[in-house]
């Protein structure tokens, strides 16, 4: 075994040293975002058009979430549901549980519940697919054989993403909201068309509507956060299995973020 | 070995690089590189492992900007080319990948017609499902069209990455170590698929290997990347007829008994 002396020890930085070079490398990253989201601004608008890519993304993205969003969505509508009912019941409010539910389902667990399920599965499957396919020289083949592969991959996922995950977003809405009505019908007998007069009641169109924008936003932040970790991964599979990973956590971290601040806009447009 | 004789054209350089630099950081890979390759010629790139031999022909793609120097690939300058003009001279180029790259996702078929419906627009299904049959046959795989990349072997793969740049009846072939990784006969086998592709397609190829008899099969003329420069350049015979240690080296741990 060998002994280090004095003059071999590792020199150690200052601590402010390593503190900027993090912030350093941070800005960096960001800055490396910002340029592959303008990247992808300036590409979706420049023909060819991936039209067969992007309907194939979609079904990937959307068709084949579609089990798991029924699973979630219903189960999520049964267990608020169930969960709301003793309070209200203590103030005999139960009447008031198809308007509660509906309004939690539509403005906020809906997009959210959707939004963690995409990140999960469709993040974490764009960033494995590109990482994978970067270090397998995959993208370097799409690009020498004269297609450009941030248009072939990129901006066809990341639409794909936006579009899919309003759809699912609605679908997960319809599910819950059955959900619910299964357990409200069950205990207290409540009828199909009274259930679904007291949930449009309670909804407005802005609800719907900035449910959609959310989602859609979400659903870019997904798809542009798989993507980019995916097209800059590296280190052979070991970068693949973080670029999954780092896809999936960075875009949960940035749901709840935009969930927080599309909150706050939300809540002062209803009161203009 | 090569069973016809190819046709080289002296006066036709495809390829002409001068004083070609490339460094990573502190790594000075290419150092002042000169090459010029000739109309139907088989050129080999001899060196170890990272010498920067892959990134030479990343360089030719248009993959990699070089620091310093020219790179003139059929009349063009790789480095100054953008966009379309780059994506034409690509279509010209086939680049055969280390590790194949097969685009995992899709079957054979869907591999192979990938860069020629996205690049010919205008040719029918039957043109293109005659194109794929032709390159099929030509590596000699036509009973794989309909399976997918992971139910073939390493050999395979690599054949039906050639037959996926054939498609495109490229001018120029790169070719990235493309025995690496394979057992001796199947080596012997892709050997000559390069001489045949070099015949039957009438191509000028850049073959980039450590493998000497794979050098020896091929090539026309073989250099050999040392010190991130062209030390020795000939046929294989006169390259290693040297007391230059590094080249002898090379030499016989590759023919070791």
């Amino acid at each position: 075994m060998k002994f280090h002396n004095d003059d071999e020890r590792p020199v150690r930085r200052p601590r402010a040293q390593v503190i900027s070079r993090r912030f350093d490398r941070i800005f960096m990253e960001l800055a490396n975002i910002a340029s592959f989201i303008g990247r992808f601004f300036k590409e979706v608008f420049l023909p060819p058009y991936e039209f067969k890519e992007i309907i194939r993304q979609c079904f990937e993205i959307g068709v084949k979430s579609l089990p798991l969003i029924s699973l979630t969505g219903f189960i999520i509508g049964i267990v608020f549901m169930n969960q709301s009912r003793p309070s209200l019941a203590e103030f005999g409010a139960t009447s008031w549980l198809p308007s509660l539910v509906s309004l939690a389902i539509v403005r906020a667990l809906a997009p959210l519940v959707t939004a963690l399920i995409g990140a999960g599965r469709i993040g974490s499957m764009i960033g494995a697919e590109l990482g994978s396919m970067k270090v397998t020289e995959q993208i370097e083949a799409m690009e020498v054989s004269a297609t450009n592969p941030f248009k072939f991959l990129v901006v066809s996922r990341v639409l794909a993403t936006t579009f899919m995950i309003p759809a699912l977003m609605m679908y997960t809405m319809l599910v819950a909201l059955l959900g619910a009505f299964l357990n409200v019908n069950a205990n207290e007998g409540t009828s199909f068309t009274t259930y679904f007069t007291q949930v449009f009641d309670a909804i407005t169109f802005l609800d719907i509507f900035s449910s959609v924008i959310k989602s859609a936003l979400f659903g870019f932040t997904i798809g542009v956060v798989g993507c980019y970790k995916g097209y800059h991964s590296s280190k052979g599979t070991e970068g693949v299995g973080k670029a999954a990973n780092s896809s999936v956590v960075t875009a949960m971290f940035l749901v709840f973020i935009e969930e927080l601040l599309s909150l706050q806009v939300i809540t002062a447009l209803r009161y203009l | 070995m090569k069973e016809t004789q190819p046709v080289i054209d002296r006066s036709n350089c495809v390829i002409n690089i001068r004083g070609l630099e490339k460094s990573f950081g502190d790594l000075d890979v290419l150092r002042g590189v000169d090459l010029d390759l000739y109309k139907g010629e088989n050129l080999v790139v001899l060196g170890k492992s990272g010498t920067g031999k892959s990134v030479l022909i990343k360089i030719i793609a248009g993959l990699l900007k070089p620091d310093t120097g020219t790179v003139n690939v059929l009349g063009k300058e790789v480095p100054k080319l953008r966009g379309r003009e780059l994506d034409e001279l690509r279509l010209k180029i086939g680049f055969s990948f280390q590790n194949s790259a097969l685009y995992d996702s899709m079957t054979i078929r869907k591999n192979l017609e990938f860069p020629l419906v996205r690049n010919r627009r205008d040719m029918t299904r039957a043109e293109v499902d005659r194109m794929v049959a032709v390159v099929l046959d030509a590596v000699g795989l036509s009973q794989t069209i309909n399976q997918m990349p992971s139910e073939l072997s390493g050999g395979q793969r690599k054949r039906i990455g050639i037959a996926r740049t054939l498609i495109l009846q490229p001018e120029i072939m790169l070719y990235d170590e493309p025995t690496a990784g394979l057992d001796p006969i199947t080596c012997i086998d892709i050997n000559n698929l390069i001489n045949e592709v070099q015949s039957r397609f009438n191509t000028s190829s850049i073959i980039i290997t450590h493998d000497l008899t794979c050098a020896k099969d091929v090539g026309d003329r073989v250099v050999m990347l040392l010190d991130g420069q062209f030390q020795r350049q000939g046929t294989f015979d006169e390259v290693f007829d040297t007391p230059d240690e590094r080249v002898k080296l090379f030499h016989d741990y590759n023919f070791i008994d």
